[in-house]
């Protein structure tokens, strides 16, 4: 009897190439999956795919699980795995690719709020040119939980009260010059 | 005197203005000469990183093509702003079809970085180029009996820091040259949730918690933090962390100048001590 060969299903390259193409995400082809990132990691604990799967997961093509899951918002970018990779991996500059990914295909999670406190630090950032701390997190906190704001109120009127916390935005002079610099690289490649 | 370009960064003026109001008597008394960069603009931080690298990288070149007009080292005392400055010259370095990218986008604001300029944190200029000994020799009110922690954080050590990043020494050493006792502490440079506290509080309290048990537990009567984030996290939300997790910390988190700034005689008005949220007057009173 003739025996049936099963091939394995090619796997998908595409979405380990849109990594790699995100300076920083160039790295993720010399994983040797030993897991020390996630020994590493301080919030692994949380991540729906902890850090050496998240790797795992860019490589055998699996682009929908994982930019719909909360794992790379949860990286707080404190480079412990970075510093310790036997292979020089970023994992860090991998969990902030994955990010940009899943923002520019509009998979973020909603099981995170992190995407959306980013855009409201993007949006701060973008239109003063700096960005202004308490106008930010009143508009994070109305688009995610308002009930979480008051809870905080404390941390904002000790801040407030200790001169740490400015009514007003500072403007940068050149703000003409810097939009036409953001608007710029948005045109040439620039997620929306 | 030694010569620097300055770069304060969005928190020094806000939510972490101890550190901008106090750096400056500090340089003052310790011969620096920290010039602002004219119209600096956010560095584009984490954020902007993770959402897009290209325009992150063009609004942090900016800032640089500032400062290589005027020449000099740019420092910053924001361990964020460091590494995204930092990073962002080295992307430019190595990936020469990014930098077209980059150096197109800031024609388009009539500018341009030629890649000349070097980026550097405050505490390891005050390590590096003031150094220890330079800082004892200013010290006018030692801080003898002082027990206090060095919280380094993550971003001043990693991922390409001047220090070891998992048992870096540099704050210890600034410490025992103010005359005080660096107290040692195994979770001196680990995370303190960043800006993950504004999204995911528990998370990030949670990992504050773990800090400051660790910390009082070998004796430290005060902590010094170099970064505004890290200030934040363990001073404005540790009354927080007290009703979340029924502990009592009292324990006052200064920035890095400030406790430079008690022992060079400076008042303490000039080192805005009346900023921090948990009062450090009562363990700093002897030498005030």
């Amino acid at each position: 009897m003739a025996e049936t060969m099963v091939e394995a299903p090619a796997a998908d390259v595409s979405f380990i190439n849109e990594v790699c193409a995100i300076p920083g995400g160039e790295s993720i082809n010399s994983c040797i999956q030993c897991g020390v990132c996630t020994g590493s990691c301080p919030t692994a604990n949380q991540w729906d795919y902890p850090p050496r799967r998240v790797i795992a997961m860019v490589r055998a093509g699996l682009r929908d699980e994982l930019l719909s899951s909360n794992s790379m918002w949860f990286c707080v970018s404190c480079y412990s795995c970075t510093v310790r990779c036997p292979r020089d991996i970023k994992p860090a500059d991998i969990m902030h690719a994955l990010e940009i990914i899943a923002i520019r295909s509009g998979k973020s999670t909603k099981q995170s709020n992190t995407p959306i406190m980013y855009r409201c630090f993007v949006d701060s950032a973008r239109s003063n040119g700096r960005v202004y701390e308490l106008g930010m997190m009143i508009k994070l906190f109305l688009k995610t939980n308002p009930l979480a704001a008051l809870k905080l109120a404390p941390v904002g009127l000790g801040l407030f009260l200790h001169k740490r916390l400015p009514l007003k935005p500072s403007r940068i002079k050149g703000m003409s010059g810097l939009k036409a610099i953001l608007n710029k690289a948005r045109e040439l490649g620039g997620a929306k | 005197m030694k010569y620097y370009t300055y770069y304060p960064g969005c928190s020094a003026e806000a939510t972490a203005s101890p550190l901008g109001i106090s750096i400056a008597p500090v340089a003052k008394k310790l011969d620096m000469e920290l010039a602002e960069l004219e119209d600096w603009n956010c560095c584009g931080s984490t954020p902007y990183w993770s959402v897009d690298k290209l325009e992150a990288a063009a609004m942090a070149s900016r800032n640089l093509a500032l400062a290589e007009k005027r020449g000099f080292d740019l420092v910053t005392p924001c361990s964020n702003c460091f590494v995204i400055l930092h990073e962002t010259n080295n992307y430019l370095k190595k990936l020469p079809e990014f930098k077209e990218k980059v150096d197109k986008a800031l024609a388009a604001g009539k500018m341009k970085y030629n890649g000349g300029v070097k980026v550097r944190h405050l505490a390891e200029v005050l390590y590096t180029d003031i150094t220890p000994e330079g800082i004892a020799a200013k010290v006018t009110k030692p801080l003898k009996g002082l027990k206090v922690g060095a919280y380094y954080g993550c971003q001043l050590v990693r991922p390409d820091g001047f220090d070891d990043p998992e048992s870096p020494h540099s704050l210890d050493e600034i410490i025992t040259a103010l005359g005080a006792e660096a107290v040692d502490w195994e979770m001196k440079a680990r995370c303190c949730g960043s800006s993950l506290v504004m999204p995911e509080q528990e998370v990030a309290l949670g990992l504050v918690n773990k800090l400051l048990k660790n910390a009082t537990e070998h004796g430290a009567e005060c902590l010094i933090t170099p970064c505004p984030l890290c200030q934040i996290n363990l001073d404005a939300y540790q009354s927080v962390v007290n009703s979340q997790f029924h502990t009592k910390y009292n324990i006052p988190v200064l920035f890095v100048t400030q406790l430079i700034g008690v022992a060079l005689g400076i008042p303490a008005k000039e080192l805005a001590l009346s900023g921090n949220i948990v009062s450090p007057m009562k363990v700093l009173a002897p030498y005030l």
